[in-house]
């Protein structure tokens, strides 16, 4: 999958790195977990609904179509929450122990 | 909180909560500080300037001219004067108010709820883009019109490779040309509404000449960097397919031709819709305003809701723009200040009120020059997804209407489940009673809006525990 997102400025940041999905990616410090994921990859999840791809729509928090989770079942929206250095993240909902609600 | 109640408060005693931390939000704390009153000011976001006067993330460097263009001189005035105010109001960044009752707002701040109570509420919760359902845009690589320029304004990112601009509004062409100029390749700019709806409109958009002129000077750099500008198009289909997204964009022109253009991203909108939930859990009384076709907040000329106690400012009460946002924030502040018996300077309060007249005009001729484009909701394909979060389409919002008779939209709601999913009917909900309406054959403020429902935003249950378990785990 190619990349969706490009940058257009502001890359001489220092880089940050992450996991997702149990890979080692990285990011630059500063960036969204939206921006780090989808200057790699075009989507951000499947959709529940159909066989859709998706990736974001608002990036102001508004619409919820970016959803990722932490390893230990936290969701965070992509679009408004920065990378961090360790930051283990799962594009997929993981197996709910915890009393998930949306 | 009845009006004689706030009356009896000392000024230190009281409490004084603003929702919102964007130019109204903003501009009010600083009015209520200058009279001696220490607001609490809660934003969702983690920084302050709200949606156009946003600051990009500590470690970035672009100045303020390549980020705000014509408003950087608006934006560094805002900034600054927020830095002023920070030690004298009681800032609460990253806290969404997700619910309220009278007297108190429930908060949700990094994982942990709490509560904040208020004698007097002040909300300046701005906007979120305004959008018309096309066929196809629930692919990836589609983006709402505001995103696009978060994403290059927060993240120095664009949506695409080549990308196109759809819908309406002087945002169209602001966004297009930010991305021209930050070196994004604009496939197209194609707006809905037709050059004539604006040369009618002239004669309201006069009433700010300055801002009229910036539009035009817009529009000019998009023609001399030759991207095929077209208005009065008539959106066909977004194309593309489930797996890689958005591949091209079809529209008809106002001539009847069918252009297609290969992009791998769209930016959709049509100008703003105002954020009510919260004023609508408070109770406050919205009115439908003809001239937008939408609902927005019935406050009176100075921010008072129908709810005593319960202010609104800003693009969150209806669509004016940050410079009226200003305004209308000190204006506020200067109405509670008057309800609080407080001394107010009748020239202050007739000079915000004169500059509002103004701004008022002003939107009005947006809005007829850049309308809401109803008629495209009654032609949209049966199969084109009305709902993107859930994936209802026009035809199931249809059938609801004409075989259980639902034409009032909650109703259509509970039936079709329109405006239930994820964004809670911000993106949908509009459109969808448009489609309701049209089938229906009833005028869309005849089938009502959607009420406001806690939780405002959906809320993810897990706190702290959770964070703790994270830091034990192996
Ligand atoms: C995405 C987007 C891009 C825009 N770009 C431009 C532009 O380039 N040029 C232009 O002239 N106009 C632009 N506008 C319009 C412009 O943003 C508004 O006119 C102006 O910002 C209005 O100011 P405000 O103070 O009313 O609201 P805003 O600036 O929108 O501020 C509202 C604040 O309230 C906060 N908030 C809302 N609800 C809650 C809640 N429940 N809990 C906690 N906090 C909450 C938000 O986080 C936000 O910071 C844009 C609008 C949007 C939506
Ligand atoms: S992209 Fe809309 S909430 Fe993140």
């Amino acid at each position: 999958m190619s990349a969706r997102f490009v940058r257009l400025a502001e890359g001489e940041r220092p880089t940050v790195r992450l996991m997702v999905d149990g890979e080692p990616i990285e990011a630059l410090q500063g960036d969204t977990l939206m921006v780090a994921l989808l200057t790699r990859v075009s989507a951000l999840r499947q959709s529940e609904f159909d066989p859709g791809r998706r990736a974001g729509f608002c990036l102001m928090g508004a619409c919820q179509d970016c959803w990722v989770w932490t390893r230990s079942g936290e969701r965070l929206r992509a679009c408004s929450n920065e990378v961090r250095e360790g930051l283990d993240i799962v594009t997929r909902q993981p197996e709910a122990i915890w009393p998930l609600r949306g | 909180m009845a009006t004689a109640r706030l009356k009896n408060l000392q000024k230190d005693a009281l409490r004084v909560v603003i929702v919102g931390a964007g130019p109204a939000g903003t501009r009010c704390a600083e009015t209520l500080v200058a009279a001696g009153i220490r607001p609490i000011l809660l934003d969702e976001n983690r920084r302050d300037g709200g949606q156009i006067y946003r600051r990009q993330p500590e470690g970035f460097t672009r100045d303020y001219a390549t980020l705000y263009g014509s408003e950087a001189e608006k934006a560094r005035a805002l900034h600054q004067s927020f830095d002023r105010l920070r030690e004298r109001i009681d800032y609460r960044p990253d806290t969404l108010v997700w619910s309220l009752t009278p007297g108190q707002l429930c908060c949700v701040s990094q994982g942990k709820h709490t509560t904040v109570d208020y004698d007097a509420l002040i909300l300046c919760t701005g906007a979120t883009d305004r959008l018309m359902p096309i066929e196809g845009w629930q692919l990836a690589g589609t983006y709402s019109l505001g995103g696009a320029q978060i994403a290059l304004k927060a993240q120095a990112v664009s949506i695409g490779r080549r990308v196109v601009f759809l819908g309406s509004g002087p945002l169209l062409y602001l966004v297009a040309s930010q991305y021209l100029k930050a070196g994004a390749t604009v496939a197209a700019v194609l707006d809905t509404s037709p050059l004539r709806k604006r040369i009618a409109a002239l004669p309201k958009l006069l009433a700010r000449p300055g801002l009229l002129f910036t539009g035009m000077k817009l529009l000019a750099q998009l023609y001399l960097a030759r991207i095929p500008v077209h208005l009065g198009v008539e959106p066909q289909q977004v194309l593309g397919d489930a797996a890689s997204g958005v591949s091209a964009v079809r529209v008809r022109t106002s001539h009847g031709d069918n252009l297609q253009f290969d992009c791998d991203a769209l930016a959709l909108g049509y100008h703003l819709r105002p954020e009510t939930q919260l004023a609508d859990l408070a109770g406050c009384r919205m009115r439908f305003q003809e001239v937008s076709q939408q609902w927005v907040l019935d406050t009176d000329g100075e921010g008072r809701t129908s709810v005593r106690g319960v202010y609104a400012a800003g693009d969150g009460a209806r669509i004016r723009g940050a410079d009226a946002a200003e305004h209308a924030g000190r204006l506020v502040a200067l109405a509670l200040l008057q309800d609080l018996q407080q001394p107010v300077h009748g020239e202050a309060l007739a000079l915000q009120r004169r500059v509002l007249a103004v701004m008022d005009e002003f939107s009005h001729g947006l809005c007829q020059a850049f309308p809401w484009p109803a008629a495209q909701a009654k032609a949209l394909a049966d199969e084109a997804i009305v709902c993107r979060c859930e994936m209802i389409t026009a035809g199931e919002l249809r059938s609801v209407v004409r075989e259980k008779g639902a034409c009032e939209v909650n109703r259509a709601k509970a039936f079709s489940r329109v405006g239930m999913g994820r964004c809670q009917g911000r993106y949908c909900s509009q459109a969808g009673a448009e489609v309701i309406a049209a089938a229906a054959g009833v005028a869309v403020e005849r089938v009502g809006r959607q009420r406001g429902q806690a939780p405002v935003k959906p809320l993810s249950m897990l706190t702290e525990e959770l964070k703790q378990a994270e830091e034990v785990a192996p």
